[in-house]
């Protein structure tokens, strides 16, 4: 059985894998609400979706406003006539250069990519509970499966994050609620273009159509994305701490 | 009042909350105040937030009556003070979060008993004045809001008024059964009956057919005090409508000799175990068995069991065990399942109410939806504006939400929902979870058109509004 999505909101749809994501539901009829910092990178993704028969919304948002987030949720839901989706793709990375140490931005990274995803998704868990249904599927990364030298704050903030979306599965699944944990790899978007070396990196089109098909499966999986991914993250997680240190990574 | 500079659903716990039946439920955020001026604090936020504020104390309407999605749910739970008791005229100031159970134990020991009193003691006042509840004595004791002389009604601009049959009446009966949508009530100034023994004398009485029941209630209630009947759903043809009635009396020192010392509340509970089953885990047994042909057969076992009386037919039975049969078995909602149930009773005026009531009995066996439990009693009409009591007669009914095919149920609540105004009769907001807002008007009439002329004055911009208020479009 392969779930409909009607109604969804894509937090970090001004962009990357979030801006994709909202494509693809919105190609498949799915009414989406955007939400994003950049007013007019919402409206360029909006402009570009309206031509579709699916309703578009809008609402500027900076994940970190945490206080204006039930307002912002209760809109869109409201505008959608409903909810069964929502997407967490808001994410921000900074690796800091060799003996930096910057508070400030390994901030910005846990409140991005951990905290404004607590928010958000803690709102769509209540009312998929009382609902009895529903689908929540967070972007993590496969950066979070160890801590690394060069990314220290990000790989901890993704590992929060799949540890959050864990928790969230096993606290909402027995209500009829898919919460699904996607680990991407290499996508190429925004995100990655500083880095140097990108194996196997995909398009963000192609990352969202492997996201949403495993979304639609349901039964609360976690994925990486591509699936080769997946053996990698296994080699990764078996290299013992003493040699991991070693490594540039 | 200075409205906190954070909003309200971004600082407070939120919530998934669930109607009695355990069919409904909607997140809200869910803040529980402690006294009136923190919950006027509250409406100065939600307002500046301009979200949707409802109340909840004990959350046993079975709908949606108490669910707010999205919005801000109030507690009313944490003003839960009896203010006072006089124990001359045994009447008593109450908070809202009071429950029944709370105010029996406060005054029994004096000699005072709620006048009326529902099928479960958790419900609180506020509930019970703002669904003007009704217990097994409504033909003769009215609803609640019948004892009610005087309440506080704290209004959406943060204003105290002071209300009652002499000030402002025509708020005074809107606000008893106003659903919670006119204001928080958080002061309620009820009064008590007198009783002189712990016990009432009970008669049970086997009815052969739905109009044998209505016939033992018209012989009976001119001599009783209390009388409620259960119907077995099940049964059809000669047996339609076929049950249990129970009539109990107070009584007086006199006829009673242990009855004073009966009024101490240690002795006034509940059995620990049923059938040598711990009370606690009774549901659980009942949820293994939750299914037609079991209930069928249990009925049937219930209706043939003789009970226990003495030579002239009657036993005694404390207050407790005879008013309060839903909370024998703790957590019972949980043996119809994840899915709930529903209840919908019926009012009908005495005119029509015995054809009414056997045409939805036949119609649910037709259907092949049947209730698993029937309650009937006699009401009668009373003073206030959104009241279902009427001179005639309610038959309340259960269905569990099937898992499969809900659909089936909802056509069948309502086609008996037409039976019913079709009869002229009407529904009750703290057991109703179907009805549009069409269908309410047809129950009500130019009530409803009275009661938003009043929401437009006190609350114009809704401040108060549940899932129930919205469905039924009862705004201002």
């Amino acid at each position: 059985m392969s779930l409909k999505f009607q109604r969804a909101i894509v937090v970090g749809a001004s962009s990357g894998i979030g801006e994709a994501i909202a494509r693809e539901l919105s190609a498949a009829g799915t009414a989406v609400a955007l939400v994003g910092r950049r007013t007019t990178e919402l409206e360029r993704v909006a402009a570009t979706l309206k031509g579709g028969a699916a309703k578009v919304a809008i609402a500027t948002h900076d994940v970190r406003e945490y206080d204006a987030t039930p307002a912002v949720f209760e809109r869109l839901v409201a505008e959608l006539g409903g909810l069964d989706l929502l997407v967490y793709a808001a994410g921000i990375q900074y690796n800091p250069e060799e003996s930096v140490y910057d508070f400030a931005q390994d901030r910005a990274m846990i409140e991005v990519n951990v905290i404004g995803a607590i928010v958000w998704t803690n709102l769509a868990a209540a009312r998929f509970e009382a609902q009895r249904g529903g689908s929540i599927v967070g972007i993590s990364s496969i950066a979070g499966e160890r801590g690394r030298r060069t990314m220290p704050a990000y790989t901890a903030s993704k590992a929060a994050l799949t540890t959050w979306l864990e928790a969230l599965r096993n606290r909402v699944s027995r209500y009829g609620v898919n919460v699904v944990t996607v680990k991407p790899g290499f996508v190429d978007t925004a995100l990655t273009q500083h880095l140097a070396k990108k194996p196997m990196m995909i398009p963000a089109a192609r990352a969202a159509s492997l996201i949403l098909s495993a979304a639609r499966r349901g039964g609360s999986p976690s994925v990486f994305i591509p699936g080769q991914w997946q053996l990698v993250a296994m080699i990764v997680r078996s290299i013992p701490s003493f040699l991991f240190r070693k490594l540039d990574l | 009042m200075t409205p906190s500079a954070r909003p309200l659903r971004a600082t407070v716990p939120w919530r998934v909350l669930d109607g009695f039946g355990n069919a409904q439920r909607a997140a809200s955020a869910c803040i529980r105040p402690r006294d009136a001026g923190e919950m006027a604090a509250l409406f100065a936020g939600a307002r500046d937030e301009r979200v949707a504020v409802s109340f909840r104390g004990s959350g046993r309407s079975y709908g949606d009556a108490s669910l707010n999605t999205g919005g801000l749910a109030i507690d009313t739970r944490g003003m839960d003070r009896v203010l006072a008791f006089d124990r001359a005229t045994g009447i008593a100031e109450l908070e809202p979060g009071v429950t029944i159970e709370q105010l029996w134990r406060a005054t029994l020991p004096h000699g005072w008993w709620p006048q009326v009193v529902p099928g479960t003691m958790f419900p609180t006042i506020g509930g019970c004045v703002s669904m003007n509840i009704h217990g097994k004595n409504c033909f003769k004791a009215g609803p609640f809001g019948d004892h009610v002389q005087e309440l506080d009604l704290l209004t959406a601009a943060g204003e105290t008024k002071t209300l009652s049959r002499e000030r402002e009446p025509e708020l005074f009966r809107a606000v008893i059964g106003g659903l919670g949508l006119l204001g928080a009530v958080t002061r309620v100034k009820l009064g008590m009956k007198r009783i002189e023994s712990g016990r009432l004398r009970v008669r049970p009485m086997r009815t052969r057919s739905l109009e044998a029941m209505f016939d033992c209630f018209v012989e009976r209630m001119p001599q009783s005090d209390y009388l409620v009947g259960w119907v077995d759903c099940f049964a059809g043809g000669g047996a339609l409508g076929r049950g249990l009635v129970h009539q109990a009396n107070y009584l007086q020192a006199n006829d009673d000799p242990q009855g004073r010392a009966l009024l101490d509340n240690d002795r006034q509970g509940l059995p620990p175990s049923i059938l040598g089953v711990p009370r606690s885990l009774v549901w659980r047994f009942m949820k293994l068995m939750w299914n037609a042909p079991s209930v069928r057969m249990v009925n049937t076992v219930k209706y043939l069991l003789p009970e226990t009386f003495n030579a002239n037919g009657t036993f005694l039975e404390t207050h407790v065990a005879f008013a309060f049969l839903l909370d024998y078995v703790p957590n019972w909602r949980g043996a119809y399942g994840d899915t709930g149930f529903i209840q919908h009773q019926l009012f009908v005026p005495d005119a029509t109410a015995r054809k009414t009531f056997a045409a939805a009995l036949e119609l649910c066996r037709k259907r092949g939806v049947v209730s698993y439990l029937g309650v009937f009693k006699r009401h009668k009409p009373d003073e206030f504006l959104l009241s279902h009591g009427l001179d005639g007669w309610s038959l309340a009914l259960d269905f569990p939400v099937p898992a499969r095919e809900p659909q089936r149920l909802w056509n069948v609540t309502r086609e008996l929902t037409e039976l019913v105004l079709e009869a002229g009769g009407r529904f009750y907001a703290a057991k109703d979870a179907v009805l549009d807002a069409g269908q309410f008007v047809r129950g009500y009439g130019d009530r409803v058109e009275r009661f938003r002329a009043l929401k437009r004055r006190l609350d114009p911009d809704n401040l108060f509004a549940n899932d129930q208020s919205r469905r039924l479009q009862l705004g201002a």
